[in-house]
C-alpha cells in the first residue's frame, strides 16, 4: 500500500471509530442532554413560540431515564432539544417574513 | 325549575311539524373525565310525542345520541289549537314533560 | 434533522409561492412608515370580497355556511331552534342576577350593557391596553367582590351570549384612536395573525386567509373577515358553548403550538386587529358551527 493510501485508511478508519458510539449513555450524558434540551425550550418561552412537542418529547425523555434507560433518553432528549430549536428557528425567522403574507 | 323540553308545533296544512330542543348531558358512558375516571352512562331512553292520547312519534334513544338532542318531525291528523305531549325517561329513571299547543 | 427543516421551509415556500400566484404580496412596495388600519380593513375586506364573488358582504360572518350549500341548508333549519338556546337563557338570568353587593353588570356597562357588544374591544387609553367584553365582564365581576370566571365556557360564554344576542344585527363598530399605543396593540395583534406557529407551522392566515371554503379534514374552514362576529359560539364538537379565548388556545394547540393564557396581551391584540378589520359587519353572535 503506497503511503497516501494507508494515510487514507488511517483517516476512514478514524472517521468510523469516531461515528460509532464508543459506549452506552450514562446518566450524566442524559442529564448534559436534558439541561441543553430545557435551555433551549426556555429560550423558545421568552420568544412565546414553545411547541406542544418539544414538552411531551421532554416529558418522554424524563421518563424514559427514571426507568434507567440512559440511552434512549439521552436519544430523546436530543430530539426535544432539536425541536426547541427548530421553535426558534421559527419564531426568529417569521418575525420578518410574516408580512410576506399580510394582504394589501 | 325551567323544563328542559323546548317544543314548536306548527299546523301546516294537514301536517303538523314539530321540532323539539332537549336539554340532556346525554353521557355515553364511554368519556373519561380529567383525571381519568369514566363518567357514567346517563342518557334520555325513551322520548314520546303524544296528541289526544295517542303516540304519535316514540323515540328509543341510548348512547350514541349526542348531548342536548334535537328532533325534527312531522305527523298528520292534528289541527290548530291541539295539545301535544312530549315526555321523556332516562337511564337513571329521571323524566320531564311538557304539554305545548300546535299554532 | 427532518423535523427541523421541513415543516418550516417547505410551507414556507409554498406560502409565498401561493401568495404569490394570488398576487397578494406587494413586491416592491416599501413598509410604510405608519400603521394604516383603514387602508388594512379597505384590502382586507376587498380580498374576501374578491375571492367570493357569489357571497353578500354580511354572509361573511356565517362563517362555513357562506362557504358550503349543504352545511348552510342544515344550519338554516337548526337556527329555528338553535343549539345555544340554553346558554342564551341562562345567560339572561345571569346578567339580571345582583352581585353580593345588590349592583349588576350593568352598573358596568353603556346602556345598562345592551347593545353593545359591537364596541368591543376598544382600547383603554388610561391602562393602555385592549379590553375585551370578556375581560370586562370579570373587571366588573372582581370591582364589586365577585370572584372571576373561566374564560373559556360556561357562564362566561353564557353571559357573552346573551350581551351578543342584544346587538345582534348591529354593525361591529371597533375604533383605533390616534394613540401610538392603540396602533402597536392593533399592529401586534396583525403581526400574530399573519405569523406561523406551532411544530405544524400554520398561521391563522393559512387557514382563514389561504383557505376559507376548503376543507380541513372533516371541516369547511371559515373566511376570517367577520370570523369574531358570530362569538360565542356552540360548537357540535366542543357539544357546548365556547368563546373567543378558548377558540383561540384551541387553534393554537391544534398547530401544537403551546397556548397563551387566556385574555394575554397578544390574543386581546388579535382580538382587536381582527375585529377591526371587520368593521360594518353585523354581529351575528350566538351562532352555531359544527
Amino acid at each position: 500500500m503506497s503511503a497516501t493510501m494507508r494515510r487514507l485508511v488511517f483517516a476512514a478508519s478514524l472517521l468510523i471509530a469516531a461515528a460509532a458510539p464508543a459506549r452506552a449513555a450514562s446518566e450524566a450524558d442524559f442529564k448534559t442532554a436534558y439541561a441543553a434540551a430545557e435551555a433551549a425550550e426556555k429560550e423558545a418561552g421568552s420568544l412565546r413560540n414553545q411547541w406542544i412537542t418539544t414538552e411531551t418529547t421532554l416529558k418522554a425523555a424524563r421518563k424514559q431515564a427514571d426507568a434507567g434507560d440512559f440511552d434512549a433518553a439521552t436519544a430523546t432528549a436530543k430530539e426535544a432539544e432539536a425541536l426547541a430549536k427548530a421553535s426558534i428557528f421559527q419564531a426568529t425567522s417569521e418575525k420578518d417574513r410574516w408580512k410576506d403574507a399580510e394582504i394589501h | 325549575m325551567a323544563s328542559t323540553i323546548r317544543v314548536r308545533a306548527i299546523a301546516n296544512g294537514d301536517t303538523t311539524e314539530v321540532q323539539a330542543l332537549i336539554q340532556h348531558p346525554m353521557d355515553s358512558g364511554f368519556v373519561k373525565d380529567a383525571q381519568g375516571a369514566v363518567i357514567p352512562a346517563h342518557f334520555i331512553q325513551q322520548l314520546t310525542f303524544e296528541h289526544n292520547g295517542k303516540t304519535v312519534f316514540t323515540a328509543d334513544w341510548g348512547p350514541a345520541v349526542a348531548k342536548d338532542p334535537y328532533v325534527k318531525f312531522g305527523f298528520k291528523g292534528a289541527s290548530k289549537g291541539d295539545e301535544l305531549k312530549v315526555s321523556w325517561v332516562d337511564n337513571k329513571g329521571a323524566s320531564d314533560s311538557i304539554t305545548a299547543t300546535i299554532q | 434533522m427532518r423535523f427541523v427543516l421541513a415543516p418550516v421551509l417547505a410551507p414556507v415556500l409554498a406560502l409565498i409561492s401561493a401568495a404569490l400566484a394570488a398576487g397578494v404580496i406587494a413586491q416592491a412596495a416599501p413598509a410604510p412608515d405608519k400603521p394604516d388600519p383603514a387602508a388594512d380593513a379597505k384590502a382586507f375586506r376587498n380580498y374576501f370580497v374578491t375571492k367570493f364573488p357569489g357571497v353578500k358582504l354580511e354572509d361573511f360572518v356565517n362563517g362555513p355556511y357562506s362557504m358550503n350549500e349543504d352545511m348552510r341548508k342544515q344550519w338554516v333549519e337548526k337556527e329555528e331552534f338553535p343549539p345555544y338556546d340554553f346558554a342564551l337563557d341562562a345567560g339572561k338570568e345571569m346578567f339580571a342576577k345582583p352581585f353580593k353587593n345588590g349592583k349588576t353588570y350593568a352598573d358596568c356597562f353603556e346602556n345598562g350593557g345592551i347593545g353593545v357588544r359591537q364596541n368591543f374591544p376598544y382600547f383603554d387609553a388610561q391602562k393602555g391596553e385592549v379590553v375585551t367584553l370578556e375581560l370586562a365582564i370579570n373587571r366588573c365581576r372582581e370591582a364589586n367582590g365577585e370572584a372571576p370566571l373561566s374564560y373559556v365556557k360556561d357562564d362566561m360564554a353564557s353571559l357573552t351570549a346573551y350581551m351578543a344576542y342584544t346587538s345582534r344585527g348591529k354593525p361591529l363598530d371597533i375604533k383605533i384612536p390616534d394613540d401610538p399605543r392603540a396602533l402597536a396593540a392593533y399592529e401586534n395583534g396583525k403581526r400574530y395573525f399573519y405569523t406561523r406557529r406551532g411544530q405544524l407551522n400554520f398561521s391563522c392566515a393559512s387557514c382563514h386567509v389561504l383557505s376559507p371554503g376548503q376543507r380541513l379534514r372533516a371541516e369547511i374552514l371559515a373566511p376570517a373577515l367577520g370570523i369574531l362576529n358570530a362569538m360565542p359560539i356552540y360548537r357540535s364538537e366542543w357539544a357546548g358553548m365556547g368563546t373567543i379565548s378558548r377558540r383561540f388556545i384551541t387553534c393554537n394547540s391544534q398547530t401544537r403550538a403551546v397556548p397563551e393564557e387566556a385574555q394575554s396581551e397578544d390574543y386581546r391584540d388579535l382580538e382587536y386587529y381582527l375585529s377591526y378589520v371587520s368593521n360594518g359587519l353585523p354581529v351575528s353572535g350566538p351562532g352555531a358551527r359544527p
